[in-house]
């Protein structure tokens, strides 16, 4: 059974120095407040996971909270670099950071063997590209070869993630706990069910949740924290609740291009924003 | 390039990439749409003579109608216009993977005579690059899957190059023969459009080989403007400017477009 608890509460209980963190939402319903309250907790040595890092692991690298990085696609959407990751990867600023590069369809089916409590998934695909041969984490290859069993054709296999902590964001809980999120859905429900223990931020917490066509649902029992955050994935959006805040994907751009210019945007919209309700990412766009 | 059409239009680079990008797409094909000139483009084609096209986002936004240029492949206006929207292992194993999608559309940081595509690392090391780029995304499969890819990318001897520092996403490998024997479904890259003209396979050897130039530019140009000794086709299209419907069209979309003043 999910508890409703407040933000701090959720992160200090579920997610711990050295953890394994899948903060998911595929540009839609991304945990924002949720990586902000991770700087302010100050936790270290994460191995981050994501399809897409986008701006949020930017941030939660350029703090200095993450060691290791699993991705498949490391840019601010229709803007350009991820400053703070190129850093951190051509000058290990803060620190190294350890890569582990798959592509999306790597990603999205290592999730779902995750969640299926399989060792591993199959796909097409990887066949005379660069990254089938490109070291995990572990050292040994992240993508290795396959023979069906039954045409003796010649597949791909990608390990199984299974995250410590997954962290998404939501519409809406009920207060027993359970879960609805809908519009892009992303891998989500893989992440959860493949995580060990999982937190939600939520828009709103409703008496009951409203059946919706093409919603996924999580169960109460399938979700350690809940934590009430309006706006909590600002600057990405809730569908039904907010517009994606395309100004402040632009403006990320200069924020994080310069170290000092980052490290006044940290003090001042994180450590010295502690109401975690999006208000921190709607100032970064006016910042001179 | 000449930035005056025919009938005296001014026009820009990226507006003459979008047409010739958007006239590469036939009404009722399905599409599978990056964001930034692809998005463009394939939105002008709706907009104009494709109004059937299909367009998919990996957002898992199957049959998205934008009335404007989305910044990103997750904006909301995809999920509340789409026809679907199906989860993110979803559209890459059910929709990409068996090859249902008519047409892939790319972009390149670097790109090599046979199409083969960098968008990781600029550098001869990877774990020490000079630059990271972003990496791979949803293209290693596109290109590997879509029935045919199309590439958009602006063309300089620092992105046209000899060989590619990483490969990302497979084009026609090391040449004829290479893609079935990698198991790469798809038919490959069917055409590179530059900002100076555009590229076709050559159908033996599967090299690139220029096959048509925007009005004012000259194959030499194009052959400057490649790191490798560029073939040309014995006859080299010159390809129409934008029409006065599509740059109004183009503009419109970007005039509707929040806070955005043009295609990124």
């Amino acid at each position: 059974m999910a508890q409703i608890v407040s933000l701090a509460e959720a992160v200090a209980a579920a997610i711990h120095d050295g953890d394994s963190v899948a903060m998911e939402g595929f540009t839609h319903l991304i945990p924002f407040a949720a990586g902000h309250e991770l700087i302010r907790q100050q936790r270290r040595d994460l191995t981050l996971i994501r399809m897409t890092p986008d701006v949020i692991y930017d941030q939660l690298i350029g703090a200095g909270c993450a060691s290791r990085l699993i991705f498949s696609w490391g840019g601010n959407p229709g803007v350009g670099s991820l400053h703070r990751f190129r850093d951190a990867v051509e000058n290990a600023w803060p620190g190294p950071l350890q890569l582990e590069e798959h592509s999306h369809a790597g990603m999205a089916n290592r999730y779902a063997a995750g969640a299926a409590g399989l060792p591993f998934a199959v796909l097409r695909g990887y066949g005379g590209t660069g990254l089938d041969g490109l070291p995990g984490l572990d050292g040994q290859p992240a993508v290795r070869p396959i023979t069906c069993p039954f045409t003796g054709e010649r597949l791909t296999a990608v390990a199984a993630l299974t995250p410590d902590v997954a962290v998404i964001h939501a519409q809406q809980a009920d207060r027993a706990g359970n879960v609805q999120l809908w519009g892009i859905t992303g891998v989500q429900k893989e992440a959860v069910l493949g995580a060990r223990r999982s937190v939600v931020t939520v828009e709103e917490i409703v008496d009951v949740l409203a059946p919706r066509a093409q919603a996924v649902v999580l169960p109460s029992w399938t979700v350690d924290y809940v934590a009430h955050v309006p706006g909590g994935a600002h600057p990405s959006y809730a569908l039904g609740y907010s517009q994606r805040d395309n100004d402040y994907y632009v403006a990320w751009d200069a924020i994080s291009r310069d170290r000092e210019r980052f490290l006044r945007w940290l003090k001042t919209d994180v450590f010295g924003a502690p109401d975690p309700a999006g208000l921190a990412g709607a100032r970064a766009g006016e910042e001179g | 390039m000449s930035p005056a059409a025919a009938n005296g239009t001014e026009f820009t680079a990226d507006e003459m990439m979008t047409a010739c990008a958007a006239r590469a797409l036939r009404d009722g094909m399905t599409c599978f749409v990056g964001i930034g000139l692809p998005s463009a483009a394939a939105n002008l084609a709706r907009a104009t003579h494709a109004p059937g096209l299909v367009l998919i986002y990996e957002s898992g936004t199957i049959g998205a109608k934008p009335g404007w240029l989305p910044l990103s492949i997750g904006d909301g206006v995809l999920a509340e216009t789409a026809d679907a929207v199906v989860s993110v292992p979803e559209i890459f194993n059910y929709w990409l993977q068996p090859g249902r999608i008519d047409v892939g559309f790319l972009g390149a940081a670097q790109l090599d005579r046979f199409g083969n595509i960098n968008t990781t690392v600029i550098g001869s090391r990877y774990a020490d690059p000079k630059v990271r780029l972003p990496g791979a995304g949803g293209a290693p499969e596109i290109a590997a899957f879509c029935r045919e890819v199309i590439i958009i990318v602006r063309q300089s001897r620092r992105s046209f190059v000899e060989r590619v520092d990483f490969v990302t996403s497979v084009g026609y490998g090391t040449g004829r023969g290479d893609r079935e024997r990698l198991g790469l479904t798809g038919a490959g890259p069917r055409k590179v459009i530059t900002d100076l003209g555009v590229l076709e396979p050559d159908p033996v050897t599967c090299e690139l080989t220029l096959t048509g130039v925007y009005p004012g530019v000259t194959p030499e140009e194009a052959k400057g403007a490649t790191g490798w000794d560029l073939a040309v086709s014995g006859s080299v299209e010159v390809i129409d400017a934008p029409s006065p419907a599509e740059l109004s069209a183009l503009r419109a979309l970007q005039a509707m477009t929040p806070g955005g003043e043009g295609a990124r």
